[in-house]
């Protein structure tokens, strides 16, 4: 008689033990990322690879480092754009400069940065309210590709079209094509806008606070870790930020349930803009 | 585990509509008692809008609990719960709701396939999938993966939807168990509910 196995499928002892493999071979972490999302990017990365199954895409990965970092841009997820939820950027201009203003200096953490496009959105923000040049960002992000890209500051028009209405209606001072100059299909940002910018490979789930912050800007990656690694993420964001420091979220993410809900308050709620309580 | 009727025991219930999809949702929904046990939980294509207010629409007319999804929050009996605009919507192995920013599915996002496909890993048996009236073919894979996964799956009758799209790209890939008017995916929805209980 066959014995009955009611352990767990395949598919999910396989995606742990790649995940695993992938922590002790590269020291990439993402044993606390959101289990679905993972699992939809790693069944789309065995088509990329053609491999069968997860186990043979993990003998690739751990094989072949060449082969891990074309799995680390399908693991994450460079999916953004400038001046995402304008009005998110428009309340940062009312609410949050004016107190800005106020030091002489500034320090501005950008994490989970990705291609840049966060970045280029603060930097041209800071830059219309006299802050810039009195400020330092560093944007930080776990894919060395997607912070080459970020550093060059380059964006296919096709997208640069639609963040220009984002940038309008996020209060934008100028002209949007001010701050770049078209060449075949593409927009080269002003480079004089990342003067100030120090573009670093730094992990929410595994690295430690490297800097006194004012403000960390961190939106749409949290969404993506589950609740043991936001607390995690929320612990580096309150041990960065001075005495009543800015964090400013994406739309849904929100401190309130973590273990760090009552260490910050809403400056405005709906934006997602908090400070340290 | 089957009773009497031959219906499984479920623990959720999932839904996709697109185009003619709040219509559709309100009649089968408006009819559900106060009390019901078993959490609905909805992904409807609108157009781009970054607020939408479809919970509070839901919420004057239908007698459960209304809530938009929110990210690591858990599960809840007898709410009904509806995707955010802008972000995909998947349920986690615990149970717990969780958003995500993927590239468009079917130009779609929230997509179908991720709620279904990922309920489907998250409840297995115990999910049932409701897919309805729309214009693209959002849906037809998760379905496939409900009934893989030995969840119960519904598509619309394609004769009585508004847009008959979504049900027949369904139909073309996959046998669901029940093919229902609107009437009679209301009546399936309550005796699941009755041997849940």
């Amino acid at each position: 008689m066959e014995r009955n196995y009611s352990g767990a499928r395949n598919s999910e002892i396989e995606l742990r033990l790649l995940i695993e493999a992938i922590y002790l071979k590269y020291s990439y972490d993402f044993r606390d990322y959101s289990g679905a999302s993972i699992k939809r990017r790693v069944t789309h990365a065995l088509s990329q690879f053609e491999c069968n199954t997860i186990s043979a895409l993990q003998e690739k990965v751990l094989h072949d480092p060449k082969a891990f970092m074309q799995l680390l841009q399908l693991l994450t997820i460079p999916v953004s754009e400038m001046f995402r939820d304008p009005s998110h950027f428009l309340a940062i201009r009312k609410e949050v400069v004016p107190l800005l203003k106020t030091y002489p200096s500034i320090k501005i953490w950008i994490a989970g940065c990705s291609t840049g496009e966060e970045v280029y959105s603060m930097a041209i923000l800071l830059r219309e309210e006299g802050l810039l040049d009195r400020t330092i960002i560093y944007a930080t992000d776990i894919n060395p590709r997607s912070l080459e890209k970020a550093k060059q500051g380059i964006f296919s028009m096709e997208n640069v079209r639609a963040y220009t209405s984002n940038y309008q209606h996020a209060g934008g001072q100028r002209s949007f094509a001010d701050y770049y100059t078209a060449a075949y299909g593409y927009a080269i940002f002003d480079k004089s806008l990342c003067e100030n910018v120090t573009f670093a490979d730094h992990s929410l789930a595994t690295d430690s606070v490297f800097s006194e912050t004012q403000l960390i800007s961190c939106r749409n990656v949290l969404i993506y870790f589950n609740k043991k690694l936001q607390d995690r993420a929320f612990g580096l964001f309150h041990e960065s930020l001075c005495h009543r420091g800015f964090l400013v979220l994406g739309s849904k993410e929100t401190p309130d349930f973590s273990a760090y809900g009552n260490q910050f308050e809403p400056l405005v709620k709906q934006e997602r803009i908090y400070r340290k309580s | 585990m089957n009773n009497a009727k031959g219906l499984p025991s479920i623990e959720a219930i999932v839904i996709g509509a697109s185009a003619g999809g709040v219509e559709a949702l309100l009649n089968i929904l408006t009819p559900l008692r106060e009390g019901f046990v078993l959490p609905i939980i909805v992904v409807l294509h609108l157009p781009d809008q970054r607020r939408s207010h479809l919970a509070e629409v839901f919420a004057r007319r239908v007698a459960l609990p209304v809530l938009e999804a929110s990210d690591k929050t858990h599960v809840e009996a007898g709410t009904l719960y509806f995707a955010a605009p802008g972000y995909h919507l998947s349920v986690e192995q615990d149970r717990s709701f969780s958003l995500s920013l993927e590239d468009r599915v079917h130009y779609s996002r929230p997509a179908i396939d991720y709620l279904f496909e990922s309920a489907a890993d998250a409840y297995g048996p115990a999910l049932a999938a409701v897919l309805l009236t729309g214009a693209n073919r959002d849906g037809a894979h998760g379905l496939a993966q409900v009934k893989r996964r030995g969840g119960l799956t519904v598509v619309q009758d394609p004769d009585e939807a508004q847009v008959a799209t979504m049900p027949r790209a369904a139909l073309d890939i996959h046998q669901p168990d029940h093919i229902l008017t609107i009437d009679g995916i209301g009546r399936l929805l309550v005796e699941l509910e009755q041997i849940a209980c």
